[in-house]
Parts: C-alpha cells; sequence; structure tokens
C-alpha cells in the first residue's frame, strides 16, 4: 500500500472466503458442455480455472456463468441451510 | 518575449509553454479563449499534446484523473457551473494524489442568470483538497500557471492547482505580458503511485475506518508543506526570469494601520485606493491573498482590517472575511461587493474603508 494512494494488489482470498456469500451453486452439465470458455471470460472472480472447474471457495454464485453459458450446461441450484 | 494578450491568452501560452501531455477540456464563459487558443497550438502543431473533446465538465476532469494516473502532466480549464458540476471529480483528483492543474475562470453560479465575474464558485471548492490561487494580471496569470505545474507535481505535495483569474475581468481584458523560456524550469513528472502495467492493481481502493484518515492526513501534510514548495517555486521563478511572488502581496503595509484585503483583480483596485487614502491623510495599506489554500499566515496585531469579499456563504459571511476571523483572530469590517460583475472602482473601495465599523458588514448596493 502506497502512502499516498491506497493501492490493493491481486491476490487469492484477500477478502477471505467469499464462497460463503453464496445462495445459489452453479452446477455443471459436463455432457452439455463444449468447453467454449465464455463462463471462464465473464466469471467476475476469476473463479473458474482453465480446466473450467469452478473454486466453490470464491465462488459467489452470481449466476453469470449460466446466464452467458450458450449450451445451458450450468444451473444455479439453490444451496441447503 | 513581449506579448499582447486577455488573461486568457495569458494562461492558454503558459500551458503551452508547460508542454502538458493531455488538455481535456469543455469549452464555458468566460473560461473558453484557453481551451480554444490551447487546440489551436495542438492543431498548428506548437504543442504535442493529446486534446480530448469530452461532453462535460465531470468527463473533462475525469479523463485528467486517467491520465493524470498513469503519471503524465494533465490541464484543463472551467468556469462557474462547470466546476461546480466537476466537484465529486475534484474531490477525486485530490483523493488519489494527482497533480493536474486547472484554470478557472471565477463566474457567478445562477439563477439569477449572469456570466460576471465571482469568487462564489471556486471557494465552494474550498475543501476538495486543491490548492487555489487568484489572480491579478495577464502576467501573473502566465507566471503562476506555468509554477503551477512544478509546484502540484512536486513529491512532497502531489495536489492539484486551481488557477483562479476573474471572469471578464481578466480573462477578457487585454494587457502586455512576457513569455519565459521554459527549458528545464519544470522538471519531468514523478509519480510515485503512477500506474505501472507490469503490477496490476485497485487504485484509490476500499480503506477502512481504522486506515482511511491516514489519507486523509496526508492530503492536509500535502497542502501543509506546499507552502514551502510555493515558495521555493516562486523563488526560483524569480531568480530565472526576475518577477518576485509570494503567498500575498503587500502594498504600502509596512505603516499602515488600516489594512483592505482581497483576491483577484480587487484586490490590484485597491492599491489605487490605499494611494487615494494616503492623501487624505489615513494610513492605509492593501494585502492581496494570491494563495487561499494552501491559506497564508498573515499578522494583522494592532491594525484595522476591511476585507472585500466577491462572494458569499449564505447564513454565515463573507468566505475571505471568515477565514480571517478564524485565522488571524481579527474583526474585520466585512465588505461584500463585485457580484456578478457588480462594478467596483477604487473610489468604491476608498469609501468602505471610511465608513469601516470593527465586525460590521456591508453589502455594497444594499446598504446604501
Amino acid at each position: 500500500m502506497s502512502a499516498k494512494l491506497a493501492i490493493s494488489r491481486p491476490a487469492e482470498g484477500a477478502a477471505g472466503k467469499t464462497g460463503t456469500w453464496r445462495t445459489f451453486r452453479p452446477v455443471v452439465d459436463r455432457e452439455a458442455c463444449n468447453e467454449c470458455g465464455l463462463c471462464r471470460q465473464y466469471c467476475p472472480d476469476a473463479a473458474i480455472d482453465e480446466n473450467l472447474d469452478i473454486d466453490l471457495d470464491y465462488c459467489k454464485g452470481c449466476g453469470i456463468c449460466a446466464k452467458e453459458c450458450p449450451k445451458k450446461a450450468i444451473t444455479m441450484v439453490r444451496e441447503e441451510d | 518575449m513581449l506579448m499582447i494578450g486577455t488573461g486568457n491568452k495569458a494562461v492558454a501560452l503558459a500551458v503551452r509553454d508547460a508542454k502538458p501531455v493531455v488538455v481535456a477540456a469543455y469549452p464555458i464563459t468566460p473560461q473558453t479563449e484557453i481551451v480554444e487558443e490551447i487546440a489551436n497550438y495542438v492543431t498548428d502543431g506548437s504543442m504535442d499534446a493529446r486534446y480530448i473533446p469530452v461532453e462535460s465538465e465531470h468527463s473533462s476532469m475525469a479523463a485528467c484523473i486517467g491520465a493524470a494516473a498513469t503519471g503524465v502532466r494533465t490541464f484543463t480549464a472551467t468556469s462557474s457551473h462547470g466546476l461546480v458540476y466537476m466537484c465529486e471529480m475534484l474531490h477525486m483528483s485530490a483523493g488519489a494524489r494527482l497533480p493536474i492543474v486547472m484554470a478557472n475562470a471565477n463566474r457567478a453560479l445562477g439563477p439569477g442568470w449572469n456570466i460576471g465575474a465571482e469568487q462564489s464558485d471556486s471557494l465552494s471548492m474550498r475543501d476538495t483538497g486543491w490548492l487555489q490561487c487568484y489572480v491579478s494580471t495577464a502576467q501573473e496569470a502566465y507566471d503562476t500557471a506555468f509554477m503551477a505545474f512544478r509546484i502540484a507535481e512536486h513529491e512532497s505535495v502531489l495536489l492539484p492547482v486551481m488557477i483562479n483569474l476573474d471572469g471578464f475581468l481578466l480573462t477578457h481584458i487585454t494587457q502586455p505580458f512576457e513569455t519565459v523560456d521554459p527549458e528545464g524550469f519544470l522538471p519531468p513528472t514523478n509519480t510515485p503511485h503512477a500506474i505501472d502495467i507490469n503490477h496490476p492493481g485497485g487504485y484509490g481502493t476500499l480503506t477502512k475506518g481504522t486506515e482511511h484518515f491516514r489519507f486523509r492526513w496526508d492530503i492536509e501534510r500535502g497542502m501543509r508543506d506546499s507552502v514551502a514548495v510555493i515558495q521555493e517555486v516562486e523563488e526560483a521563478f524569480a531568480g530565472r526570469y526576475g518577477r518576485r511572488y509570494d503567498m500575498v502581496e503587500e502594498y504600502r503595509c509596512e505603516d499602515a494601520e488600516v489594512v483592505i484585503i482581497a483576491m483577484g483583480t480587487l484586490g490590484k483596485e485597491m492599491e489605487v485606493a490605499v494611494d487615494i487614502l494616503r492623501e487624505e491623510g489615513v494610513r492605509a495599506g492593501s494585502i492581496r491573498i494570491r494563495w487561499f489554500r494552501p491559506f497564508p499566515a498573515i499578522d494583522l496585531a494592532g491594525r484595522e482590517v476591511v476585507v472585500i469579499d466577491r462572494d458569499y456563504s449564505f447564513g454565515f459571511g463573507g468566505v475571505l472575511a471568515n477565514e480571517l476571523r478564524a485565522k488571524c483572530g481579527c474583526r474585520p469590517f466585512s465588505v461584500i461587493a463585485g457580484l456578478g460583475g457588480q462594478e467596483v472602482t477604487y473610489d468604491d473601495i476608498a469609501s468602505f474603508v471610511r465608513i469601516r465599523t470593527e465586525g460590521g458588514e456591508h453589502w455594497f448596493g444594499v446598504d446604501a
């Protein structure tokens, strides 16, 4: 952090395990997935890796991946309490 | 080089000579000539800058912020409604410690609609963290706008600077002035927190209550340190170019029993009033405040004070009078004069001194 300006550098988990904020969990149908990678590009939390596996420690369940998936291969399922 | 031109032209030439990399601007009367002139310099090649015409003043300051965040020299100009429209971005630029230089043509705010001179616009931006200087001649406008870059960009300051010139009374008045050989006077910019694309990060990011105050304090520290930097730069300017400036300009003050205090063109006009009063046997002097932020230390002990405000803080008083009450412990005779370009002559100023009462307030044109 600079003395003149607050600067944050990218770091894993700086705000804790944000996956605990999730209400809906993305569930991927690997049979329907054609591995286009749009979900990974759109994920605002960089929670989807190069193998298109979703890191549920940090996925906040925003559903953007499900919205963007052209194959409708991702469904959002309510988390159980 | 000796030039004949308006206050606006003087500012534009100072900016040309300071060689900013980015100028983003939106035109507004009575400032328009500044950004028109700069656009001409960019077009004819006498300035090697990127000129960004934007859709609003909020955007012009936002564009300057984006450019300055990469570490390059930036400039914009505005006035009145344009200035208050960019208010949020003024806080942003000072908070992000970006040494942007801006000229503001002091103009009334409406309604009632008015494009005449008034300093209520910039004075209502008092607490944004911008340094503010009020100039009184085309020469001073040129010199101060040129020096402003070195002051703003100094490592001990790193805060934006606003150069204020009275609308029409200075922006549109043609006077002779000298330009300087700028070579080597302004060091290259060196913004320690400039964006580094090889090390991505969030700039001006979230700060909690446990740390936010540290950044606020550092703005104040920069503001306090800027006094010495201003004096150092003005001294260097005087040494090289021969024209001397200070936080304030005093006139016949040594033995003065009553001093008149004002900013901008009124602060020059009142020197004639001082001469008139001296001939009447009144030991008068004047102090023209150049730098309003940081506010100068002025010793007024044992003197009567007459303050002229071309502005007003509704429900309290003239802004400059308020600052002097708080900072210098005086009880000035506060005159509110010149609002919206209301004509104020040196004879009027002399008459304010003749009717002074300690702690009184006089609205010129309202109170007889």
